[in-house]
């Protein structure tokens, strides 16, 4: 158990490029946090770095009381489930979860009722003689979990582990996680690009994009306050509706034509600056009584079952598709038109040129 | 793939009995010639079946050797083939999965140069740097010995290489794993990456162990006491005797026990090595 600390954390390759620009992140003991980000936004090298297995370039991370930019990894005392699992293909199970044990010179009592425990813990007992290559991905997973677990860690660290694992596997296992995480109560930073896993296992998201955080906060906050255009565009699914906008009094004005009011909590800005404005997919509704509306050309409509996006133009702006998402199923034909309204507590304005929240 | 073409059955059978024939045939040839008598071998139908003189023929190159040929017994010479073979064998995947870590996992000035230094190396076989080599062990003061025999066949820049690949392939998470888990450079070598490469190092022994065995021209030169003789330049010795014709009956047997060790070898060794050819899953 332990907090992490990161100061200015930075990370630069010998080819001069910037992988990660600075972070600061406290992460207090117990806490689940998510570093959520898109391809290459650096995520995974920033948990690398906690790991020990890429070298700090420059600020400090701290585990515990400890300052750990130099130490190895297995002097960090902490535990890492990799996306492949990592698992030693020649050891049996039961070897896989001892090895990291064996090489701190533990007794060997000590071990075996350490891995028996974590087999309980995770239902793997029968496992424990097989080869991984005997068994599933879950089950692998599970071993790949066990290894971690039995370490006792101070710190989890978690590399896209649910990736290579079935939709249906992949809820079942970010349950189990979960469970085991609060049971366990250690710290733990989860990598992921699935957002749906952000929301829904995070105590706090880290929401990355080009090496930078653009915002640390519980899931609820990052989606009712993105801090950025980024994260609102990022975090939601589907994306939220960006429309260019300008400020004209008390109101913004999109196109010309729609007049929004400004959204609750912004303060007064200059007439005619420039921002965007962002409404998320589902805080638009069909007809209804919005406080404004927003006449939309039909072009596609997909049908998920329990909801129905569709997709339509407003009649000045052919470039930018805007998603509705309404509970229930509906059909338009396409060309259709259509009165889309939103409730004003449901905007976000954005400066158009820093891309954060106004 | 499930044919039913009886005429195509046939047509195969017989391209593989003609393939098998022309292989299986000058061993068995050879195999007879070693059970008769040498007289018999001197008359136009060679015979085409095993005579009665197995036993004395075989008895005879074991112990004493082939007077003509130095007298050097059969025995001797396959201990030296042996002990050569394994040296080498045995050396080279040291020497070679050793150099390959080194240059897979570790990060030092001039890696890359190295490995193309070695793998340059790979177009100078024996056969060019024999003088140089030659002076260099006599120098050493290694000939005539098992050291000179073997030490400088040892060098392997195809076993390197073939290494290099595997150690390649073996994902990095692997080794960063071993690294959280407390294992260093040496026992992240010797608990995962050497028993990973059981099956590479079982198909490299099989054709390193016959490249060791069917060495004729280095143990040529730097043996010139018979009791170093090695078994393949013995037979070259027994063919080659002034004023006399061959003891062929005497010949052909040691053939067969030359043959042999590779054979065992291939056999015993023949699922590893085909695994270890064709794996892919790590």
């Amino acid at each position: 158990m332990a907090e992490v600390r990161l100061n200015d954390v930075q990370k630069v390759y010998p080819n001069g490029f910037k992988a990660i620009h600075g972070i600061d992140i406290d992460i207090t003991d117990g806490e689940f946090i998510v570093l959520v980000g898109p391809s290459g936004c650096g995520k995974s090298t920033l948990l690398r770095m906690i790991a020990g297995l890429e070298t700090v370039s420059d600020g400090e991370i701290h585990i515990g009381e400890r300052m750990v930019n130099q130490l190895e990894p297995a002097d960090r005392d902490i535990a890492m489930v990799f996306q492949n699992y990592a698992l030693y293909p020649h050891m049996s199970c039961y070897d896989n979860m001892a090895y990291g044990l064996r090489n701190k010179g533990m007794p060997k009592d000590e071990i075996e009722k350490r891995v028996r425990e974590a087999a309980e813990i995770l239902e793997l007992a029968q496992l424990l003689d097989r080869r991984p290559r005997q068994l599933s991905g879950g089950q692998r997973q599970r071993i790949a979990m066990g290894r971690a677990i039995v370490r006792e860690p101070s710190v989890f660290l978690f590399d896209e582990p649910l990736s290579n694992l079935d939709a249906k596997l992949r809820v079942q296992m970010r349950v189990e996680i979960r469970k085991l995480q609060r049971n366990l109560g250690t710290t733990s930073v989860y990598v992921t690009h699935d957002q749906v896993e952000a929301m829904t296992m995070a105590d706090r998201l880290v929401v990355m994009n080009e090496g930078v955080a653009e915002q640390i906060g519980t899931p609820i906050e990052v989606y009712e306050r993105p801090a950025t255009m980024f994260v609102a565009g990022f975090i939601g699914s589907p994306a939220m509706n960006f429309m260019d906008a300008k400020v004209e009094g008390e109101e913004v004005v999109v196109g010309g034509k729609l007049h929004f009011p400004m959204p609750n909590g912004t303060g007064a800005l200059e007439a005619g600056r420039e921002v965007s404005l962002g409404i998320r997919p589902e805080h638009l509704d069909l007809g209804g009584n919005g406080d404004v509306g927003l006449p939309i050309k039909v072009e596609l409509v997909e049908h998920l079952g329990a909801d129905t996006l569709v997709y339509g133009y407003l009649p000045w702006d052919t470039q930018n598709l805007v998603t509705l998402r309404m509970q229930g199923s509906q059909e338009f034909p396409a060309g259709h038109e259509i009165t889309l309204t939103v409730s004003h507590d449901h905007l976000h304005l954005f400066d158009k040129q820093s891309g954060k929240r106004i | 793939m499930i044919e039913n073409r009886p005429w195509l059955a046939v047509l195969s059978h017989l391209v593989l009995l003609v393939g098998v024939a022309v292989i299986v045939l000058p061993i068995w040839i050879t195999f007879v010639a070693s059970t008769h008598p040498g007289e018999v071998l001197m008359q136009a139908p060679i015979p085409m079946w095993p005579g009665d003189k197995f036993l004395e023929n075989y008895a005879l190159v074991l112990g004493a050797g082939v007077e003509d040929a130095g007298g050097v017994p059969v025995g001797v010479m396959l201990l030296n083939s042996l002990i050569m073979a394994l040296s080498i064998t045995f050396g080279k995947i040291a020497i070679s999965i050793i150099a390959a870590y080194a240059i897979v996992y570790f990060e030092f000035p001039f890696r890359m140069f190295c490995f193309w230094i070695i793998f340059i190396t790979l177009m100078l076989p024996v056969e060019v740097r024999i003088l140089p080599t030659f002076a260099v062990v006599a120098n050493l003061e290694m000939l005539n010995t098992y050291a000179g025999l073997s030490v400088p066949l040892i060098a392997s820049a195809t076993a390197t290489f073939l290494f290099r690949q595997f150690f390649l392939t073996v994902p990095e998470e692997l080794c960063e794993a071993a690294r959280i888990d407390g294992a260093g450079p040496f026992k992240f070598f010797i608990d995962i990456l050497l028993p990973l490469s059981r099956t590479n190092m079982a198909a490299l022994f099989v054709i390193l162990f016959i490249y060791g065995w069917n060495q004729y021209l280095w143990p040529l030169l730097v043996t010139t006491d018979e009791s170093y003789y090695t078994i393949v330049m013995g037979i070259q010795r027994m063919v080659n005797v002034s004023e006399q014709l061959p003891v062929w009956n005497l010949v052909m047997a040691t053939t067969i026990l030359a043959m042999l060790p590779p054979v065992i070898v291939v056999v015993g060794m023949q699922k590893l090595f085909v695994k270890g050819l064709v794996e892919v899953e790590k």
